[in-house]
């Protein structure tokens, strides 16, 4: 469980995050929305440790970040950064990604083991000798991710994982993420990709100038188009068809591909029935 | 205004060429957006536009490119730079002032322009970039999307025709991504020019759009106005068309056609109201 | 705390008289109180020398930055004084070499938080340096705050991977900051790539002489600074060579065995 309580934080002397109330329960896929510089980056470091509050505490598990290490809290909460090259530094893709295994004082066997195992489950496997430097934007992504996730943390943080991702890397990602979360682990993702959090479903904190706005089931915050506005992201498209479409008796608050497929099919057959 | 034939490069080190075989052509005045997954060749080709291949990228280029009715081989991306402009991914690597205005007279100082001529372009691209009231701003008290915007402006100062961006949303959030679409688009409509967008974010980028172009492993595989080739869906593998779009080739399939495939949310919803309306009436 | 010491010698744009000066007059009066410092071997006037900066960084409104830079220099300062103060230099002597380095610091601390690098560029390119050098320099200064901010990113992206710095013997901790180093060459090496697309692309080089939009103009009250501080310098050293001042050296050293 990852609990903040009254969470304050400043820079210098410049307050960003303010009396933030979060509770992230086992299991949860939680995405952190919101525009740049609303403080999403800045919460989420809070949760291994990197940043400690001014004020408030954040618990993980019970127990308060400032009572631990970052490297002890690493194996519990796997943070990836948004930009793979600030951190991939070994000669091959292998020991990247056992890279954090050693950290942690895991036995070569184990090491060998694990490693292996996230290298094919994320597609990696033939490059495990090769260099990480020299792989597409892509790859050096999922290497990074590799690298974090190989530890086995029960919370997995991303941040910002699909800026630079093409549909198909966003597709794959969006799987492993998915299958992640159904072995168990708390995902908190961080982005402002909005169609990608549409078809990722999960319970969405928006946050605005460096304070929770909203906090709730996607499909409700989504299709609220004020307070998505309000956060510099834009309703997702099927949401704001819907919600124009009202006036002709639908549902606006459908904001799924399918289910507004369906919605206009019913309602065009009515019409096709009624006009034969 | 632009004329690719036959363009094929090779990186050097690289076995597979990352452009091959492209002709393509672009009149003056439209936006194109250039399209397809990551590795499939476009920032290649659009690095081929101003010389930056083969002057900055060493490697095996072949086939040729007209600009404007003169062959650009031999030319170096200096001199190319009144005509192409060229905006990249991220702002922090193409401001090099501390204040916006000196930034964006930069590109026109190095022309060997005289001064009152520089300060002439500076206000008049500021202006149509909506950044007049930034001039003495330093680029890191800005967001990303007003740095981009004096990206744009710096580019535009030097009155190029044709202006070429690279996934220039990259980093920024939604509204200011379609800010900077549209201020994309008001170059069109003011200045006058002839754009080739590359852009991931099609949702946003579509309406503006005269044509899509699609590349795919080093080649062109769709090319003409988004709306059909939105409608090509089995050849739009790994490509993330507008949910709208998706929507109505949906409908499509299950029997329910109602014209050509929408690219933006208004479109469709003009189309689905006037087709449920008219049935009604 | 390196972070801090960065932030002491950036600039920060203020309105204040000093941001507002022309750089070459305020090199100048930063350049004069170090050269002061260098010929007198005079605590007192090394105090002096320090003292009459406090007002300057408070009219420039950069205390707090300032007393960044100071602290971030006092590691340096406390080796200075113990090197010299072990190896059998009076206690005063010893004092007055730390003064010196912390005078130095400080000139150019602020000097540096006050004058942007454009207006820098400028005054470089005004006493005779080619473009290409001055445009390096400034664009070098510039990027100094964007890679102090990357390296911390990298520092907190590994120790998110388990990685700790301040744990292991010391060649073991050296050894710890190799996944910090390549990375930051790394990236160094992906951004001069970038700003070198992006600087042939806006033209870069394209003619010999370039007519900059903003030119130095020394206002008279530079003109007014910069007589005064050279009145400062020659009275300075006239003083110096002419007058003798107490040295206040109580002579308290540490007795070493082969004698001072």
């Amino acid at each position: 469980m990852i609990e903040v309580r009254g969470l304050c934080f400043a820079y210098d002397d410049v307050e960003v995050l303010h009396n933030i109330d979060l509770r992230i329960s086992d299991g949860e896929f939680v995405a952190v929305m919101g525009e740049n510089g609303a403080g999403k980056t800045t919460l989420i470091k809070h949760f291994n440790g990197l940043l400690k509050p001014s004020r408030g505490e954040v618990l993980i598990d019970g127990v308060s970040t400032r009572e631990s290490t970052v490297a002890n809290l690493s194996r519990v909460v796997g943070l990836v950064f948004q930009n793979p090259d600030h951190q991939l530094f070994s000669e091959t893709v292998f020991e990247e990604v056992a890279f954090s295994l050693r950290n942690l004082g895991y036995p070569e066997e184990t090491v060998r083991r694990r490693v292996r195992f996230i290298l094919e489950t994320l597609d990696l496997g033939g490059y495990a000798e090769e260099s990480p430097l020299m792989l597409s934007g892509g790859e050096r992504k999922r290497v990074a991710l590799a690298s974090v996730l190989v530890s086995e943390p029960k919370h997995i943080i991303l941040d910002e994982p699909t800026i630079g991702q093409d549909y198909q890397q966003k597709e794959r990602l969006r799987n492993f993420i998915v299958q992640m979360n159904s072995q168990g682990r708390t995902v908190v993702i961080v982005t402002h990709d909005v169609e990608f959090v549409v078809d990722c479903k999960p319970r969405v904190v928006l946050l605005s100038r460096g304070s929770i706005l909203a906090d709730g089931p996607y499909d409700s915050i989504l299709s609220d188009r004020i307070l998505v506005e309000k956060a510099s992201l834009i309703p997702p498209q099927i949401s704001i068809l819907m919600s124009s479409l009202a006036g002709l008796g639908f549902n606006p608050k459908i904001i799924d591909l399918y289910q507004a497929r369906s919605a206009l099919e019913k309602r065009l057959c009515e019409y096709v029935s009624e006009h034969v | 205004m632009i004329e690719a034939h036959n363009l094929s490069f090779t990186y050097a080190g690289s076995k597979r060429p990352a452009i091959l075989d492209v002709n393509l052509g672009v009149d003056k005045g439209e936006f194109v957006v250039l399209t397809g997954p990551s590795g499939c060749g476009k920032t290649t080709f659009a690095r081929c536009l101003n010389g930056l291949i083969p002057n900055f990228y060493q490697g095996e280029l072949s086939g040729s490119i007209t600009i404007m009715g003169t062959d650009i081989s031999g030319h170096t991306t200096s001199e190319l730079s009144r005509k192409v402009g060229f905006v990249f991914q991220n702002p922090e690597n193409q401001l090099f002032s501390l204040s916006i205005e000196r930034d964006v007279a930069f590109g026109p100082e190095n022309l060997g322009l005289p001064k009152e001529e520089t300060r002439r372009r500076v206000d008049w691209a500021m202006e149509i970039t909506g950044i007049s009231e930034l001039r003495e701003a330093a680029p890191y008290e800005l967001s990303g999307g007003q740095q981009q915007r004096a990206a744009i402006a710096a580019v535009l100062a030097m009155k190029p025709e044709i202006m070429v961006l690279d996934e220039p949303t990259s980093f920024l959030d939604p509204l200011s991504a379609s800010q900077i679409l549209e201020a994309v688009a008001d170059l069109r409509e003011e200045a006058n020019m002839t754009i080739v967008l590359i852009e991931h974010r099609l949702d946003l980028a579509s309406k503006y759009a005269s044509r899509i172009v699609v590349m795919d492993q080093g080649r062109v595989v769709l090319d003409g106005p988004p709306a059909k080739v939105y409608g090509e869906e089995a050849k739009l593998i790994g490509v993330g068309i507008p949910k709208i779009s998706m929507l109505f080739n949906l409908l499509r399939q299950d029997g329910f056609d109602m014209g050509e495939t929408p690219v933006s949310v208004e479109e469709a919803t003009e189309r689905l109201r006037s087709y449920l309306k008219d049935d009604r009436g | 705390m390196s972070l801090n010491m960065f932030e002491g010698f950036k600039f920060k744009r203020k309105d204040t008289l000093l941001h507002r000066m022309d750089p070459r007059p305020k090199f100048l009066i930063a350049l004069t109180i170090f050269l002061l410092s260098l010929i007198y071997v005079n605590v007192l006037v090394l105090l002096i020398l320090l003292t009459v900066q406090v007002p300057l960084v408070y009219a420039s409104k950069s205390m707090r930055r300032w007393f960044g830079s100071m602290r971030g220099g006092t590691i340096l300062a406390a080796m200075i004084f113990f090197m010299n103060f072990l190896t059998g230099s009076t206690l005063v002597f010893s004092a007055t070499m730390t003064l010196r380095f912390l005078v130095l610091v400080s000139a150019f601390s602020i000097f540096f938080m006050t004058t942007s690098p454009d207006d820098l560029g400028l005054a470089l390119e005004r006493i005779g340096l080619p473009y290409t050098l001055s445009f390096t320099f400034t664009t070098s200064v510039r990027l100094v705050p964007t890679i102090a901010i990357e390296a911390q990113t990298i520092v907190d992206a590994q120790r998110s991977r388990g990685l700790e710095l301040d744990r292991g013997s010391v060649i073991e901790r050296v050894r710890k900051y190799i996944p910090i180093l390549i990375p930051l060459i790394v990236s160094a090496i992906r951004r001069s790539t970038e700003l070198a697309e992006a600087l042939e692309s806006r033209g870069f080089g394209a003619v010999k002489h370039r007519e900059p939009l903003a030119t130095l103009r020394m206002k008279r009250s530079d003109w007014a600074a910069a007589i005064t501080t050279t009145l400062v310098l020659v009275a300075g050293v006239y003083v110096q060579n002419t007058m003798p001042i107490p040295s206040f050296d109580t002579g308290i050293r540490i007795p070493l065995p082969w004698g001072p």
